[in-house]
């Protein structure tokens, strides 16, 4: 379930900021994706949210630095 | 996974395209395909992350397929970023390249004030200004119970003669579109049930505010109104609404609800950007009646104002409504003629009767040759036809044979149909004229005249059963707007294709030399207004025709024989022993080609503009066909 729920993270982040699945892994932040600015921060969440069918505490919402982050939290609701 | 938006399940056989295929597509350049695959991939999953791929993807078949650009200015007091994606995904599936520029968070004010500031420097085509309640009147809002009765009035003012200045100085500094939404009433007011029967009220102090606009709106120039709350409420507040999102990033709508403002916004751009349906084939058994006509005959079918007939009357009202929009409704339904016409006029259930349609095809043939044909008969491009159809085949058929056709997607139940047909953003307009709204009308005699020309004998007898009468007046204040109009829109029967504007017709005729006339012409099917126009020149003996046009709407029946010779006696009348003109050829114009020549007169000159003619007046041989009635404007 978790390479699922992986895989689904990496191809929504695809899609917000525009690059490839590539070029995305677990690791992923701000600081290597040029295009994940506060603006696209909110856009990933809400994709997550409507994908993942969950809603982000925005207290959460702060502390996602990494897209394994990302994955956790949605493990962490489901 | 997340739930579909709605029920809607469009029947699709390419429901399995992924996004690999589409990708396929695209180096395979192959962008039509692409192109068709994305809106079928965006009709099965409107969501963030779908959005962005679709831009992403179309932003690659820019220059490759057909979209009309436009330019859109955001103007904003709250987090709104998120909805973007889910706006251009929308927008390039309907055919149309948004270039959006946000304005920054709560700074519309000074946007708008400073002529310099980037708003005006991006040169919109359309701006939307959305401020919150809570940013433009927090007294109104949170602090309502705080507020005395004069402290109520004097925010309501302060709000509106704000809002009132920023669109004059918004107008002053741009002629751009500008759609401004109406400020929210809050569902919990201050004090609660107390709000609608007493004075000082929160909601309807806010409403007040709204009035403002709304009067302004209606002064300005292409300044329109979205109805927050009617949109708002279609949702609920309670789903539409994210306190949570409001309080940590100044975002009000939920995710889940941008499409929908979205949705809303595009009901402005795609009148704004001429992406609308000027005329719509529908479908008969199942579409505008329960039942199949041929197997339940007419005691049969179900439509009237009880369930569930119900439901398709509430889709005769909804395409009646669009019937006085000016829409065009015609009918293209694989039936028996005779059988499918007798329920239209005797049901007793039908709102919609055969005098409402303006195209009829009721026959065995395939419906995308029968909206091809009927796009030709309404002389309209086919890019301007929705379809509507209950049957999932159907639509796939024409939304694969016709791409460029807009196919109403409707959800199962037919109880939803009505609602389904009303959300097309294609049928949503930015004014109604007079002729909107006689357009169906008027289509539908000209379909009747057809039918009569196909069944007179000669062409004479023709002309004589039509009964035209026809009013030549000189142009006045009633009648000056539609006259520049015709100048601006006639393209066919235009002898020098010269534009003018109404400043311009009326200057001339400041001009002792200048007169302009406008023919009207009434026949046997009713009144088809003012159809025709001629400018003439007269200097000394010579009278020239500056200017003459017909509506392609009354071409081939003569009526040009009679206007010219009114003209021609007119100015002999006056003096003038010559009259001349001149052709200009167009691209469009070739109907006009033959006119001089067919009328008795000399051509003196050609070169590359266009030839010269020449008349010498009296000419006996110039007359008005007996066939015509000339009459006086009172008629």
């Amino acid at each position: 379930m978790n390479n699922n729920i992986e895989k689904q993270v990496l191809q929504t982040a695809s899609d917000v900021f525009g690059v490839s699945e590539a070029q995305l892994t677990m690791a992923s932040s701000p600081s290597t994706i040029e295009g994940w600015d506060s603006v696209q921060h909110l856009n990933l969440v809400l994709a997550i949210e409507q994908v993942a069918g969950i809603s982000i505490d925005p207290e959460d919402i702060e502390q996602i630095k990494t897209l394994g982050d990302v994955v956790k939290i949605i493990l962490s609701k489901v | 996974m997340s739930k579909q938006k709605n029920d809607m399940q469009p029947f699709n056989p390419n429901a399995l395209l992924t996004r690999e295929d589409i990708d396929q597509f695209i180096s395979a350049s192959d962008p039509i395909a692409a192109r068709n695959a994305l809106v079928n991939f965006w009709l099965q999953k409107s969501d963030a992350a779908s959005a962005s791929f679709v831009v992403a993807r179309f932003e690659k078949l820019r220059g490759h397929v057909p979209l009309v650009g436009c330019r859109l200015a955001i103007l904003r007091s709250f987090t709104i970023e998120p909805v973007l994606p889910l706006l251009r995904a929308m927008a390039f599936v309907a055919g149309i390249d948004l270039t959006v520029q946000l304005g920054d968070f709560d700074v519309y004010t000074q946007e708008i004030l400073d002529p310099k500031s980037s708003l005006y420097t991006f040169k919109p085509d359309a701006v939307i200004l959305a401020a919150h309640t809570a940013d433009t009147t927090p007294d109104l809002w949170e602090n309502f119970a705080d507020q005395s009765p004069t402290s109520v009035q004097a925010a309501i003012e302060r709000v509106s003669n704000h809002f009132d200045h920023l669109i004059s100085v918004f107008r002053s500094n741009s002629s751009a579109h500008l759609i401004l939404h109406s400020l929210q009433l809050p569902c919990q007011t201050a004090t609660g049930i107390l709000d609608s029967f007493s004075v000082p009220s929160q909601r309807k102090a806010i409403e007040s505010i709204n009035n403002a606009f709304g009067k302004k709106a209606s002064e300005t120039n292409n300044v329109y109104i979205l109805d927050n709350n009617a949109m708002i409420a279609r949702r609920g507040e309670v789903q539409w609404e994210d306190r949570r999102k409001w309080l940590s990033v100044r975002m009000p709508i939920s995710a889940g609800e941008l499409i929908h403002l979205a949705a809303e916004w595009m009901r402005f751009i795609h009148p704004i950007t001429g992406k609308v349906c000027k005329a719509i084939a529908i479908d008969l058994d199942n579409t505008l009646w329960g039942g199949v006509i041929g197997e339940d005959g007419i005691e049969g079918i179900k439509v009237g104002s009880d369930y569930k007939g119900g439901a398709w009357r509430d889709v005769q009202r909804a395409l009646l409504d669009l019937y006085h929009r000016g829409i065009i409704l015609t009918l293209c339904s694989k039936n028996n003629p005779n059988e499918a016409m007798e329920a239209i006029e005797k049901h007793p259930g039908m709102l919609l009767r055969a005098s409402h349609f303006s195209a009829v095809r009721i026959n065995w043939i395939d419906k995308a040759t029968n909206i091809r044909d009927i796009a030709k008969e309404l002389n309209i491009g086919v890019d301007a036809v929705a379809f509507l159809d209950d049957n999932p085949v159907e639509r796939d058929w024409v939304r694969r044979n016709l791409p460029d056709v807009t196919v109403i997607a409707l959800p199962h139940d037919p109880m939803g149909f009505a609602s389904a047909l009303r959300d097309c953003p294609v049928f949503e307009r930015l004014t109604l004229s007079v002729e909107d709204r006689e357009r169906g009308k008027m289509y539908a005699e000209q379909r009747l005249r057809n039918e009569l020309q196909q069944s007179a004998g000669s062409i004479e007898d023709f002309y004589r059963s039509l009964k035209m009468k026809v009013s030549i007046s000189p142009v006045n204040s009633l009648s000056i707007g539609r006259a520049a109009q015709l100048t601006q829109k006639t393209n066919q029967f235009n002898l020098t294709t010269r534009r003018y504007t109404e400043e311009q017709v009326s200057a001339m005729l400041q001009s002792p030399h200048y007169a302009v006339l406008t023919i009207r012409v009434v026949d046997r099917f009713g009144d088809n207004g003012i159809v025709g126009l001629a400018m003439t020149k007269t200097t000394g003996d010579v009278c020239e025709i500056d200017n003459f046009l017909l509506s392609c709407r009354v071409i081939g029946r003569t009526i040009e024989t009679a206007f010219l010779a009114t003209i021609a006696h007119a100015a002999q009348k006056s003096g003038a022993t010559k009259l001349v003109g001149q052709f200009v050829p167009s691209k469009k114009n070739a109907p006009a080609v033959e006119f001089y020549a067919a009328h008795g007169f000399t051509k003196t000159h050609e070169c590359d503009v266009g030839s010269n003619w020449t008349m010498p007046l009296p000419n006996k041989e110039l007359s008005i066909p007996t066939w015509i009635e000339i009459i006086s404007d009172e008629k």
